[in-house]
């Protein structure tokens, strides 16, 4: 957010509504109407004198109605602008024409209530809708008396109250007496899966935010009891049912498979009545009942698409198709984000990434045009200056101030040699914050900064950033994490925790006195990308790329192209897979920026982002031949296939197949493709089994070829044996379509999963129906079991790129929620089920975005090496050759000297992990950032007290 | 900043300033691109801008 804030190439346009959209893909002319702020941005200081004196109270919509606050007010002390804003339907002068009070209050001046709505014509090559999404109405929350007793809250409102900085500083309060409640419930799907308030859909989110809610406020209380009540778990996605089990397992939140009928409001508590698979009704009291509702489609929607000329789906989200995720009915009018249909973070950053990549092959010939490039003050000369410390130690709301005591950390620092400035911030990484950052830097002719305040892994660069600013080399900068070290780790014990932070603070300044600036070197890249694998991301990858001007070599191991998905023959939205695959492989072929290359594997590689060089290995019967070639980055997308398990007659019985056999097999024209009866058995060596993970797919594959089998044959008998449905999103329409058309869903536990026996050629399963409460045995036609997904053998690649995989052998990727398509290694990214097993749209979303990420690089034509790297110390070192043997990056060369031979980083390769300095027998080589001196001044700090 | 003329080639425009919205323009303007991202709330942020972590890993939002 800051980031964008900060961008010379973003103007943020805020209180702003689109009033038209005219012309065609790459000459759109927008009209827009900017309503007033009613405070002039650029004078605006967020100081918050102007709230503190309004008088007229306000219901504040950011704490959903939580709290209070005024018609003249920020939302949030971090908000992008971080300016006031007067909310014209409540202030006083501006309904009434009386009070302005906050005129004169202000000392900036900064009020202007002659400010009148602005029009204006925007001319653009493309549109992106990001909407988002909108609340579940009322109505809908009534029946659990939602509105009628305080205490049942929906979960938005329930996480502002978790909140640090929310409405209650972070504690869950009953909103009828303020009592701490000791029972809370959560009732899924509200909302959602519902068809009284017309939202047949899944939202696909609650589950994992429901499980969030109930751990944070769990760490909150821990003697508070939580159950969550609930039809399926759908924590469907990558790591998630890791997260599910370690809420029951370690946090002891209790699930209960149950449809909550009705709550109560029942002397100062709230009854639930709800009933369980066993048919046995409860009634349980609880303190507070929070409802997970799910995502609506965003007010206005439907203006908004008459507006910009595109389509709605029956949702009112916007129209999609499975292999064309992003694009809107309109062309050159893309969506990304909730808008496109209900989902979370990760799902929304990736759509994004995508949109922005697809319209940046739309809009290739004006590349760069309106481009406005970032300049920086010169870099001040710092070397013979004695040191001058600014310290500024950070409250981030109450996140650290409500355990550790910042004033005190502050004013500790303000006393320590060289410490020339030192403050307290309440969001230091807040807009504002760094405005301040740099008056300070100038006032104080600061020459080094730390700051004391949460993770350098999520913040650093953004501090980094203002210091060049500031005309400061980035490498002046020390980060001090009194927050994950501190206030959450020692949240008990508020002394101890302050005592600490002293010492961290103590330790980061006695390094601060030795750091020097380093020098950043840019490296120039070659505009070309290997993408691995030619399945459907690896395709999608490459086409995008080349689209965007970037020369590609797509490389597929076997002698096909296609994956996974040519397997199979139509999706549950009824896309014909094989037509659509056909279509892309020949889009592709044809395609002059790519090389396809068949039975060919990446063997070697090496350089870095931007300038990497590999080998190519080719086997065509008994030729082999080799390839070297140079790129700029690395596309993984070498995908996954159906796990076939050793379990459940597998293999055994001709009458056991898979999910794709049986897709095989109802596509033929055999007589008995879609026997009388047929047995399902969902996750058949998933979640616990074989594998550990849920393959995300298999219970819409499952519904698929239900909804097929009934359509060929309408009499058949079909039992589908399941732990939960996962048919999130819109294919909760199928699995409804599909029990009304007579399937019959029956889940198991997963302490009892079903048996399969065979005895002749009479297969058998077992297992136990929780509504008749009794065992069941039949023997089916047939048996098809949906057995996960597993990801390409992903060893080599891993050792070869030096990339990591996660415990289950998908690619684990930089940031799961922020940056979800990189790698941890610059230049390298993944897509497709190489990072975890997800439905085509979610493929084609994910390919398209790593196509943008990795086009970064290229466009820029230069990569910045990190100045942290090793170097050596040509008098010292002894070419004894430790180092090169050592270092995993080949990022060491040994160079003649006169006679000998001594080690020289290649710095552009260097990563920085220390390994070599830390071996040198002759201390010879040093780290940027962290030289001996540094750490020695900061372990030696850690013991003495000033 | 200053005020920019509207008629500049080469420009890209995001309706909608959440997550998805914000993550657009960045990666728009790091291909080379200048975009107007059009909010009708009075800060960019969304809904995400409300929430204090994130699942499975419990990450700050902000």
């Amino acid at each position: 957010m800051v980031e964008a804030g900060r961008s010379p190439n973003i103007e943020i346009l805020t209180n702003a509504e689109l009033l038209s959209l005219d012309g065609k893909v790459g000459a759109f002319k927008a009209k827009i109407k900017i309503n007033p702020r009613y405070i002039d941005a650029d004078k605006c200081t967020a100081c918050g004198l102007c709230t503190q004196y309004c008088p007229r109270h306000l219901v504040d919509k950011y704490n959903e109605g939580l709290s209070i606050t005024r018609p003249i007010h920020i939302d949030f002390p971090q908000a992008v602008p971080a300016t006031y804003y007067i909310d014209p339907s409540a202030c006083l002068h501006l309904k009434h024409d009386t009070c302005k009070i906050c005129v004169p209050v202000c000392r900036s001046h900064a009020i202007d209530f002659s400010q009148k709505p602005v029009d204006r014509e925007l001319s653009v090559g493309s549109v992106i809708m990001s909407p988002g999404f909108g609340q579940i109405p009322d109505e809908a929350l009534e029946k659990y008396s939602y509105g009628k007793h305080p205490d049942v809250v929906t979960s938005l409102e329930f996480e502002r109250m978790l909140n640090p900085s929310g409405p209650f500083q972070g504690h869950v309060r009953c909103l009828s007496d303020k009592r701490h409640p000791k029972k809370i419930a959560f009732i899924q799907c509200v909302g959602s899966r519902d068809l009284g308030c017309d939202n047949g859909y899944c939202s696909s989110v609650c589950c994992m935010y429901a499980i969030k809610e109930a751990m944070v406020a769990k760490e909150h209380d821990p003697e508070c009891e939580i159950t969550v009540f609930y039809m399926d778990l759908r924590t469907q996605g990558k790591d998630f049912d890791a997260a599910r089990t370690r809420a029951e397992d370690q946090f002891g939140i209790k699930f209960v498979r149950a449809k909550v009928a009705d709550v109560m409001p029942w002397d100062k508590q709230l009854k639930l009545t709800y009933s369980t698979m066993e048919e046995t009704h409860h009634f349980d009291p609880f303190d507070m009942v929070v409802l997970s509702i799910g995502l609506d489609s965003p007010t206005g929607a439907k203006e908004l698409a008459k507006i910009g000329k595109f389509e709605l789906n029956k949702y009112d989200f916007c129209k999609t198709e499975t292999f064309t995720p992003l694009g809107t009915t309109r062309d050159g009018v893309l969506v990304a984000g909730a808008f496109q249909g209900p989902k979370d973070i990760p799902e929304s950053v990736t759509q994004a990434s995508a949109a922005a990549g697809i319209a940046a092959a739309m809009n290739k010939k004006h590349r760069g045009k309106g481009y406005v490039i970032k300049s920086y003050p010169d870099e001040q000369e710092i070397s013979l200056d004695e040191p001058r410390i600014g310290v500024f130690v950070c409250h981030c709301g109450i996140n650290i101030s409500g355990t550790v005591d910042v004033a005190k950390v502050a004013e500790y620092a303000g006393g320590m040699d060289k410490v020339a400035y030192h403050s307290e911030s309440l969001y230091s990484c807040s807009q504002d914050a760094q405005e301040v950052l740099k008056e300070k830097i100038k006032e104080h002719k600061l020459n080094r900064v730390v700051i004391a305040a949460c993770s350098p892994r999520t913040h650093e660069p953004l501090f980094q950033e203002t210091l060049k600013d500031a005309g400061l080399n980035r490498c002046l900068f020390e980060m001090v994490n009194i927050r994950d070290q501190c206030s959450w780790v020692h949240a008990n014990e508020p002394e101890a925790a302050t005592d600490k932070s002293k010492d961290l603070v103590r330790m980061g300044v006695a390094k601060a006195r030795h750091i020097t600036s380093l020098n950043e070197q840019t490296v120039p890249v070659t505009p070309s990308a290997i993408v691995l694998g030619g399945g459907i991301a690896g395709l999608t990858a490459a086409e995008n790329m080349a689209n965007q001007g970037f020369q590609c070599y797509l490389i597929e191991k076997s002698n096909t192209l296609g994956g996974h998905v040519a397997l199979m023959r139509n999706t549950l939205q009824g896309d014909n897979t094989m037509a659509m695959m056909k279509d892309l492989e020949s889009r592709v072929k044809k395609n002059k920026k790519i090389s396809v290359m068949t039975s060919s594997e990446l063997t070697d590689v090496s350089g870095f982002v931007g300038n990497f060089s590999s080998v190519i290995t080719t086997v065509k019967g008994k030729k082999t031949t080799e390839q070297a070639i140079d790129h700029g980055v690395i596309i993984v997308a070498t995908g996954g296939r159906e796990y076939r398990p050793d379990l459940y007659m597998l293999g055994k019985s001709k009458k056991v197949i898979t999910q794709l056999e049986l897709e095989e097999r109802l596509a033929g024209t055999a007589k008995n493709r879609a026997p009388g009866s047929i047995v399902m058995i969902q996750c058949a060596g998933s979640r616990g089994e074989d594998l550990q993970y849920c393959s995300k797919i298999c219970c819409n594959n499952a519904v698929k070829n239900a909804l097929k089998v009934k359509a060929i044959n309408p009499e058949s008998q079909l039992i589908v044996l399941y732990r939960d449905m996962r048919t999130y999103g819109y294919a909760e329409d199928a699995y409804r379509e599909a029990r009304e058309k007579g399937v019959i869903f029956i889940p198991y536990e997963v302490e009892n999963r079903p048996k399969v026996t065979q005895k002749g050629t009479t297969v058998t399963v077992n297992y136990y129906d929780p509504i008749l409460q009794e065992k069941v045995s039949i023997n089916p036609d047939l048996i098809t079991l949906s057995t996960g997904f597993v990801p390409e053998d992903p060893e080599n690649l891993s050792k070869l790129l030096k990339i990591p995989v996660n415990a289950n052998n998908f690619f684990l990727e930089a940031h799961v929620k922020l940056r979800p398509v990189e790698m941890p290694v610059a230049g390298v990214y993944v897509c497709g089920m190489a990072h975890s097993p997800k439905p085509i749209d979610e493929i084609v979303a994910q390919a398209q975005a790593a196509a943008a990420k990795a086009a970064i690089p290229l466009v820029k034509g230069h990569v910045n090496v990190e100045p942290t790297v090793s170097s050596v110390d040509k008098d010292t070192c002894i070419g004894c050759q430790i180092c090169v043997n050592l270092c995993p990056y080949k990022a060491i060369q040994m160079v003649k000297e006169g006679k000998v031979k001594k080690a020289e980083t290649i710095a552009a390769s260097c990563k920085g992990c220390g390994i070599c300095a830390s071996r040198c027998p002759t201390f010879a080589i040093s780290m940027g950032g962290f030289t001996m001196e540094q750490i020695n001044a900061q372990i030696k700090a850690f013991g003495v007290i000033d | 900043m200053g005020k920019t003329d509207d008629k500049k080639s080469g420009a890209v425009m995001v309706v909608g300033g959440g997550v998805a919205g914000v993550q657009a323009a960045l990666d728009l303007t790091e291909l080379g691109y200048y975009v107007y991202l059009v909010e009708k709330g009075a800060a960019v942020g969304g809904a995400m801008a409300q929430l204090d972590k994130t699942f499975p890993t419990n990450d700050c939002s902000l």
